[in-house]
């Protein structure tokens, strides 16, 4: 192995590299994928709602009667620049949308990772820790329970008993109809807004809302979290190097803490990356489940009106996203771990 | 030329009995009989849940009182949204069916997807995996990139995508739905086998094979294919376990089946949802209770076998001579414990 192979500025520079193809297969699928379908965007979109004059005209406009290499080399030279266009239904730029919605998105989304790491590591620690107990069975149930519920389902119960029922917890949206029309308008991102205007008494609506949807999804990755701490841990116990620390006379508390828990924990890091995957896909269901209005909504909507562009835009976004997140998680982890660079 | 055995060279002798019928069995009920304690318990609760669902899917017609879509009786109408009643014994939703025959009805959907999802991926999935693992090279490099970005996805919009263009040209939303949840499971039976492969093809016997004169298609069909499609039984429980999941999640965001092809779990919690804002709690809880016992079933299955036929999970005391008995290659088994669910 050469000597740049090892070093960390070296395994950054590969995983970069190595991004290249990723993107470009991701964006060529996305292409592939909506191109597919029989007709153009223009048609299947708004087919039957114009004369067939004014249909051409749309589809010269937007390059939609070039062949189909040419729109594919466009297609990657404006997501290249990072343009994806303007939706067909209402003319909006997925830039836009984005700027817009995205603020929701990643408030749900930071927020229920934040559950789901509170909840998920204490838990898989336990379960590693006492493994093939009752406590460890009843902790490996209700991890595959989180899993097995869907998250609409977990969300539509959450609404019944806390929100109906109970009437603790707004049951949807993001904040109250007077605070949303209020706040402050700078970062998109509601909570972060309030925060830099210092309008405080507004944070605690805000908090209030986002309770049940963050809860609801941040227990969907939990799950995942408790079923890989609890493997983790497991396999940690049963390692030469715990055995060796036993032999030495370390007391078992501390074997158990500072030996094992540490070790299991550093997959976790990788895990939490390969969750963007999951979590920006529960969101799209948490986010209709609670009419957030996030990036998941705006999907549906542009699903909805069969708007090719608005769908195709916010799809290759969020690809992007989980394949930009994945590069930062392995940075990180080969930060943390040197045996990662290869 | 030598009679090249079907059996695993990790088999126990016994498998090389005379009688190959009771093998079959035998290796059918192994997991079962290696098991205890809670990891029994957790198998058998759920294998009889599996039969339960099994036997409602198949049995649905005569177990529901009504039909999928029938929204009256020899009485005249059923009431919309009525609570639960001596007529519709679990309510009925805003269109006025039955929710105790849809929910019935609804397994027998879900059965329907889940089985062709399956067969789908399986298909598709491990002949690609075996012969990437086997040809190496280009074609494997190439292979692995495309499947790499699809499993960097994330799952749900890979599927919403699929369903989304699909809809208008297959008509049965059965079909639709389980294309798009093969595009997403395709990826995972790839690594896991082309993994398998690729440690198997290193083996003694694939080289003794090699050795007489076997040509590549026979070494893949004849001693490849045996010996790695036994990593496949725990990922396809797992993925069936998925199906029905990813299954909801199209219903839920309106992409599934049509509600006058079948009854769907996911599009009944879909419009649940408006429900639950009036505290109507049984249009939302009998399905989704249908949802998450039929995924547990699978799971707590899927988990149990891989449990017991995943060596480097048991503890170490615990029966180590038999650790080699196993019917799965170690080579093959943290791939499934780790990749399957990310």
């Amino acid at each position: 192995m050469s000597r740049t192979a090892g070093s960390l500025r070296g395994y950054i520079l590969v995983r970069i590299g190595l991004m290249v193809p990723m993107v470009w297969v991701l964006l060529t699928v996305v292409f592939l994928l909506m191109r597919v379908a029989p007709g153009d965007p223009i048609s299947a979109t708004l087919g039957g709602k114009l004369s067939p004059a004014e249909l051409a005209r749309r589809q010269h406009a937007l390059g939609f009667d070039k062949p189909i290499l040419t729109q594919y080399f466009e297609y990657l030279g404006q997501v290249v620049q990072l343009k994806f266009g303007k939706t067909i239904t209402d003319g909006q730029s997925i830039g836009s949308i984005v700027v817009s919605n995205g603020g929701a998105t990643l408030e749900l989304t930071i927020a229920a990772l934040l559950v789901a790491v509170l909840v998920g590591l204490p838990l898989g620690l336990v379960a590693g820790r006492y493994r093939e107990t009752i406590g460890d069975a009843v902790i490996r149930v209700f991890g595959i329970l989180t899993y097995a519920a869907p998250v609409f389902f977990v969300g539509l119960l959450c609404q019944l008993l806390f929100a109906k029922n109970l009437n603790w917890l707004p049951a949807s949206t993001q904040a109250s109809a007077i605070v949303q029309a209020t706040a402050p308008v700078t970062t998109h991102i509601l909570l972060l807004d309030l925060v830099i205007h210092g309008q405080w008494g507004d944070i605690g609506d805000v908090l209030k809302h986002l309770i049940l949807p963050a809860v609801t999804l941040g227990l969907l990755v939990a799950g995942v979290f408790i079923r890989l701490v609890r493997v983790n841990v497991g396999q940690a116990l049963g390692g030469d190097y715990v055995e060796a620390a036993r032999a030495r006379g370390v007391p078992e508390r501390k074997v158990v803490t500072r030996h094992a828990f540490k070790n299991a924990l550093v997959p976790v890091v990788t895990v939490m990356g390969l969750q963007v995957a999951l979590l920006l896909g529960g969101a799209v269901l948490t986010e209709q489940t609670f009419n957030w209005p996030g990036l998941g909504s705006q999907l549906l909507k542009y699903l909805n009106n069969r708007d090719y562009i608005g769908v195709q835009g916010i799809v290759t976004v969020f690809a992007l996203v989980v394949v930009f997140v994945s590069l930062i998680i392995d940075i990180i982890n080969a930060m943390i771990d040197p045996r990662v660079r290869y | 030329m030598a009679a090249p055995t079907l059996t695993t060279p990790t088999a126990p002798p016994a498998a090389s009995g005379p009688r190959k019928r009771k093998n079959i069995f035998r290796r059918m009920a192994g997991p079962f009989i290696e098991s205890r304690g809670v990891q029994r318990f957790m198998l058998l609760t759920g294998l009889t849940l599996t039969l339960v669902f099994v036997f409602m899917a198949i049995f649905a017609p005569l177990l529901a009182p009504f039909h999928f879509d029938q929204y009256k009786d020899a009485a005249g109408e059923f009431a919309r949204q009525a609570a639960p009643s001596a007529r519709n014994h679990w309510g009925t939703t805003v269109d006025g069916f039955d929710v105790m025959s849809r929910t019935f009805w609804g397994a027998r959907t879900a059965l329907e997807v889940m089985i062709l999802a399956v067969v789908f991926s399986l298909c598709i999935g491990v002949p690609i995996g075996l012969i990437s693992g086997y040809v190496g090279g280009w074609t494997d490099r190439i292979l692995v990139l495309i499947m790499d970005a699809l499993f960097a996805f994330p799952y749900l919009l890979l599927a919403i995508v699929a369903s989304f263009l699909l809809k208008n040209t297959i008509k049965s939303g059965i079909v639709v739905a389980a294309i798009a949840i093969t595009v997403v499971y395709v990826p995972q039976y790839f690594r896991v086998v082309r993994a398998s492969t690729l440690s198997a093809r290193e083996a003694t016997y694939i080289e003794a094979a090699r050795a007489i004169g076997a040509r590549p298609r026979t070494i893949i069909r004849r001693y490849l294919f045996a010996n790695v499609v036994q990593s496949v039984p725990v990922i396809a429980t797992l993925n069936a376990a998925d199906a029905i999941l990813t299954l909801a999640g199209l219903g839920f965001l309106g992409l599934g089946i049509q509600p006058t092809q079948a009854a769907e779990w996911g599009y009944d919690l879909n419009r649940a949802v408006a429900d639950a804002g009036a505290g109507i709690w049984w249009t939302a809880l009998f399905p989704g209770l249908g949802i998450v016992l039929s995924v547990l079933a699978l799971t707590l299955v899927g988990e149990g076998l891989n449990d017991v036929l995943n060596p480097t999970l048991r503890r170490r005391k615990s029966r180590a001579p038999k650790i080699q008995t196993s019917a799965v290659g170690p080579a093959s088994a943290p791939v499934v414990e780790e990749d399957v669910r990310s």
